[in-house]
Formats: structure tokens, sequence, C-alpha cells
């Protein structure tokens, strides 16, 4: 027997692109755009996500039959606060310097429509192992997004990547700056990762036209 | 056999292919098609896309060619004044002179031929693979472009910024007249945040300061908005006769107010662009001005802040320095982005020239905000029209909920069609 069977590995195969939270069900956009600039925080975010989403969606499916559904969303939020202080209490221990940088965006992971829309759209109506696995599946989706927007950003707004200056360092004109190549600094605003989303959406939904909505 | 029915055959023989649109392009834009329509009635009309486009290229061309002159005069000035020689500017004398003339186009024309090249293929490109015709609307654009930014900006620079304006300002809407924003300046924003340095600063606004910078030879050549931005409107050697003519540093094609005026005059009376648009965007602009005069004539500001060079500038003067002629003669009026209602222009436009002055004055990266207002107004442009078409239904409904229909004293059709008309 295989260790997914087909359904559980759509799980999380189909977060990943055709059901991607970001580009098709346009969640999670805020933190997308808030801390991309460079590669390490998109990566740690989403390993941030990752965690607190997995987890969550499995305390919560525990909890599914004994919670009151009128105090739901107050359950589905002290559960995320929980994880979401584990998550930022291990950054400041071990890294403290990246915790600085992505500042109150580990903390907004709370308000990471996600995550409630997991809860509230599977976790709620499934069994532990399968919501894992959703769980796991969306955060790849967010966080394959997140990685693709912090690459470009990074590349092309510093001319670095996860630190490395592999583009040639700007000060000393070695590399490609040697030539008069200069780095884009629109890429490290905001407003450009936006752009970034929406070009990848793009790219996205002209590859595969089942995905083009009818108007 | 001629050109034409060569293009005519090839576009025969390409007919829905691929590669249609592009030989379509081609035709059309050298000669008149052959096919007319054959049945109903239609307006004949002769000013189609392509004549429009050709008027306001028109309308450049005396700007084109006096900044071409202006680059190559600001550069050996410069020079002149880096080595402390006194220089008086005379207009046969060392303006229009071959010197002036040849260094100017070696800068200027390359931004020009670059800025065509990249947008057309991205224009065809897009043709292509939507199967839509070319679209002439990047033929202004084209020409726009080159004229907004700093002489010395770089080519790949200016190419990247061309595709992504392009694609980004035009092509994501569905081409030409789909646009939210004026595609020229959605390069010229981009170009700005992209690459800040290259874009604003004392360096750039002459040929070769860049390069210079630092050495025995160093020049500068200082904006008349960056003086006062520094509160060093003294300094200044420019007399307002050479900010009207334009013997000033700046953009390349933005210095000269007196051929912008003659472009605007020509514009408005071939019909192309909205007189409403230019005087109430020129109307704004003063009034900008005089609110910040008179903050200053009442002693709220004084010499120490940092406002001040800026908000003491004669507010008649604005609009003569930097960008706004410019802008407001052939940005705001682009019919695409702009308000189409004849109320709504009003609006539109004055807030132009209002909050262009209003970021001049407290923008502390960049002492101008032109291009910013405009694209600005480009976005609440449908919002105002909106409002103005809904005041118009409204104020027709309340006429027609008040009417009293006159009982028709007599028997002919002018009587009830008064009755109904009140």
């Amino acid at each position: 027997m295989a260790l997914l069977s087909k359904k559980d590995t759509s799980l999380i195969l189909d977060p990943l692109a055709d059901n991607n939270p970001i580009t098709i069900q346009v969640l999670g956009i805020c933190s997308a755009l808030a801390i991309t600039a460079e590669l390490k925080a998109s990566i740690v975010m989403a390993l941030s996500v990752m965690f607190v989403l997995g987890m969550g969606n499995v305390v919560i499916s525990l909890m599914r039959n004994i919670i009151p559904s009128k105090i739901r969303i107050i359950v589905q939020l002290v559960v995320v606060a929980a994880l979401v202080i584990m998550v930022d209490q291990v950054l400041k221990a071990f890294a403290y310097e990246l915790s600085k940088t992505l500042s109150v965006f580990v903390g907004l992971i709370i308000t990471n429509c996600i995550i409630m829309g997991r809860f509230e759209a599977f976790a709620l109506a499934n069994g532990p192992w399968r919501s894992f696995l959703d769980g796991i599946g969306n955060s790849a989706g967010y966080g394959l997004i997140l990685i693709i927007i912090g690459f470009f950003r990074e590349l092309l707004g510093s001319g670095t990547l996860l630190g490395f200056k592999v583009l040639g360092d700007p000060i000393e004109k070695t590399g490609l700056y040697a030539i008069g190549y200069e780095n884009n600094g629109f890429m490290l605003l905001s407003p450009m990762a936006l752009i970034v989303v929406g070009l990848i959406i793009w790219v996205q939904r002209s590859r595969n036209k089942a995905l083009i909505e009818e108007n | 056999m001629s050109l034409k029915s060569n293009l005519h055959n090839l576009k025969e023989k390409y007919k829905g292919k691929k590669m249609a649109p592009a030989f379509n392009a081609i035709h059309t834009f050298l000669y008149a098609p052959n096919e007319t329509t054959h049945s109903g009635s239609h307006v004949r009309a002769v000013d189609d896309l392509k004549r429009t486009m050709n008027t306001v290229i028109m309308a450049l061309v005396p700007v084109l060619i006096f900044g071409i002159f202006n680059a190559g005069y600001q550069h050996y000035a410069a020079v002149d004044a880096a080595n402390g020689v006194v220089r008086q500017v005379s207009l046969f004398g060392n303006f229009l002179t071959w010197e002036n003339f040849i260094m100017g186009a070696w800068t200027v024309l390359p931004l020009v031929i670059v800025s065509y090249a990249v947008g057309l293929a991205v224009e065809f490109l897009f043709a292509v693979i939507k199967g839509h015709e070319v679209e002439e609307g990047y033929l202004v654009t084209g020409m726009l472009v080159p004229l907004i930014v700093p002489i010395d900006t770089p080519l790949w620079m200016l190419a990247v910024a061309v595709v992504f304006g392009v694609v980004i300002g035009k092509e994501v809407f569905g081409g030409t007249g789909m646009n939210i924003l004026n595609p020229a300046l959605t390069i010229r924003a981009f170009l700005f945040f992209a690459y800040p340095t290259w874009m604003s600063g004392d360096k750039v606004w002459v040929h070769q300061a860049v390069d210079l910078a630092g050495g025995p030879d160093a020049i500068s050549g200082e904006t008349i908005l960056g003086y006062l931005a520094q509160n060093k409107g003294a300094e200044m050697s420019y007399s307002v006769s050479d900010m009207f003519f334009g013997f000033i540093p700046g953009s390349v094609g933005e210095t000269s107010t007196i051929l912008i005026l003659l472009g605007g005059l020509f514009l408005i009376f071939s019909k192309i662009a909205s007189w409403r648009i230019m005087v109430s965007a020129v109307i704004g602009a003063l009034v900008m001005g005089l609110i910040f005069n008179g903050v200053v004539d009442a002693g709220w500001i004084t010499e120490t802040s940092k406002f001040y060079g800026l908000m003491s500038f004669a507010f008649w003067q604005h609009l003569i320095v930097g960008g706004l002629a410019f802008g407001i003669v052939y940005m705001a009026t682009d019919p695409v982005t702009g308000a189409q209602t004849n109320r709504g222009k009003w609006f539109y436009g004055f807030f132009i020239g209002f909050i262009s002055v209003l970021i001049r004055v407290f923008n502390p990266a960049y002492p101008e905000g032109v291009f910013l207002a405009i694209l600005l107004m480009n976005v609440f442009a449908p919002t105002i029209d909106h409002y103005v078409v809904r005041g118009n239904i409204n104020k027709r409904m309340k006429r027609a909920k008040n009417a009293t229909i006159l009982p028709s004293d007599g028997e002919g059709k002018a009587q009830e069609l008064k009755a109904e008309t009140v």
C-alpha cells in the first residue's frame, strides 16, 4: 500500500498549483507583499505558516466534535494564537535578527486568511491525518508563491540571494555591476510585489485555461 | 509591382495566420487600406486613430528639436561654468549651433530609437499572440518617453522601463484605449522608483555630468526646482525668460514652455486635446501656488523652513519650470486615461495642477510631482465621470418629477412639445 492514497496526494498537490491559496483563492496577499523583499524572510515565513497551519489543522480536527459551533471562531483563534506565539518565541530565541526583519508579521500570521479558511473549510469536517495533509499542502502552496516572489524581489531588487552577492558587488563594481547594471529599487517596494503576484497569476492562467473565470 | 500591392499580397497570403497582424500593421501604417465598407451608411471621417496620433507627434517635434539643441547647450554651458567662463545665452550665437545639435542628437536620438524599437516590438508581439490588429497607441507614447526622462538615462534602463510600462500599463488591460494609466507616465514612474539615482539629483540633467562627477572636470546641472528645494534660489543664474524659452536644465523635452504652449495651441485648434483640461490644470496650479505664496506672506513659514524656497517661488513661475507645462499639454490631455465628461474634465484638470504643485513643494526626495499627480488623477478619472453622470441623471430625474405638464392651449405640435419639455 502506498504511503498516501490518491485522494490524500491531491490534498497536498492541488494547493500547489490549480487551487493555490494565493494565486487562485487570492488569500494571504498581505503577508506576501510585506515580507518578500528577502528570500530568507520568505522561506522562514513559509515554514512558520506551515507549522501553524499543519498543527492547527490537526488540533482543530481532533476537537471538531466537541467545539460548540457558536464559539468555534474563538476556539480557532485561541489555537492559532498559541501556535503563533510558539513560532514567535522560537524565532526570537534562535534567529533574533530574522525575527526583527519579520517584526510584526509573525504575529500577524493569526490574521492570515488561509489559516482560518482551512480550519473552517476543512479541519472542522475531516479527520486529523487528512487535515494535517491539507494544512501542509495549503501552506506549501502559499510558501511556494512566497518563495518565487522573494526570489525575484531579492535577486532584482538587491542583487543577492539569501544574502549572497550573486550578481557581483554594487559598490566595488564587480560582476554585472561592472557593465553598468543597477539594482531595481522598485522591486523592494510592496507595490512591485503585488505586480509580481499579478504576473504569476497571469502566467498560471494562460498555461491552464480552465482557471479563467467566465465573466 | 509597387510596395503597396506587394504588402497587400503578403497580407492576403498570411490572412488567418499568426503573423497576419504584423503585416496588416505595416500595410495600414504606410497606406490607406484597399477595402472600404460595402453596405450601409457610415460616418466618414478622416481623423482616425493613426491621424490623431500623428497630430500629437507633429506637436511634439518642435519640442524634440529644441530638446536636442538644449541638451548640447546645457552640456557646453556646464563645462564652461566648471572652467569659470561666464556664458550668456543667445539664440543664434551659442544656442542654435551645429556643435550643440550634434552633441544633442548623439544623446537624444538613441533614447528615441530605443523607446520606439522596444515599445513597438512589445506591441507587435502582443498583437501576434492575441491575434489582434497592431494598435497605433504606442506612436505617441514612444515619442513622449524620451522627452520626459533625463538626458543620460542608460538605454537598458529605458528598455526595461518601456517593456514594463507597455505590458503592465497597457497590454494587461487590453491594449490601446483600455488602459487606466498613461503608459508614458507609467514608464516614467517605473524609472523613478526603480532607479532613483538616475532620475533625480543635480547630476543627471546635463550630459556627462555623472561620468565627470568627482573628477577635476566635474560639471553640475541642478534644475531650478532642485535649487529651490534646497533653499538655494539665490545661487541660481536663470532669468524668467530663460525659464520661459527653455534654456534651463531638465528632462529632454520639458524645458521650453513657449514651444509646449505652441504645441498645446496646435492641439487645441486641431481639436485633438481638450482645452478644458489644459485651462483647468493651469488654474489649479496657480491656485495652489497662490495659497503657498499666501502662507509665506502671512509669515507662517520663515526662511529657515525647508519648504521656504519652493513656497516663496512666485506662483505663476511654477508653470514655466519643471515638467508642469509639458505634463498639462501632452500627458493630462490623453483622451483614454483622462476624464471623459466636460464637467469632469474641469475637476480632473484642476486637481492635476493643484496636486502637482502640492507634491512639488512637500516632496522632500524629489522636487517634481507632475507625473505623480497625473497618474493619481488617471486613477480617479472614472470616479469623477461617474459622479458627473450620476449628477446629471439626478438633475434630470428631479426635473422630470417636478415638471408641470401645461395643458396644451393649441392644436399644434409645437405646444405639445413645449409642454413636455418644461
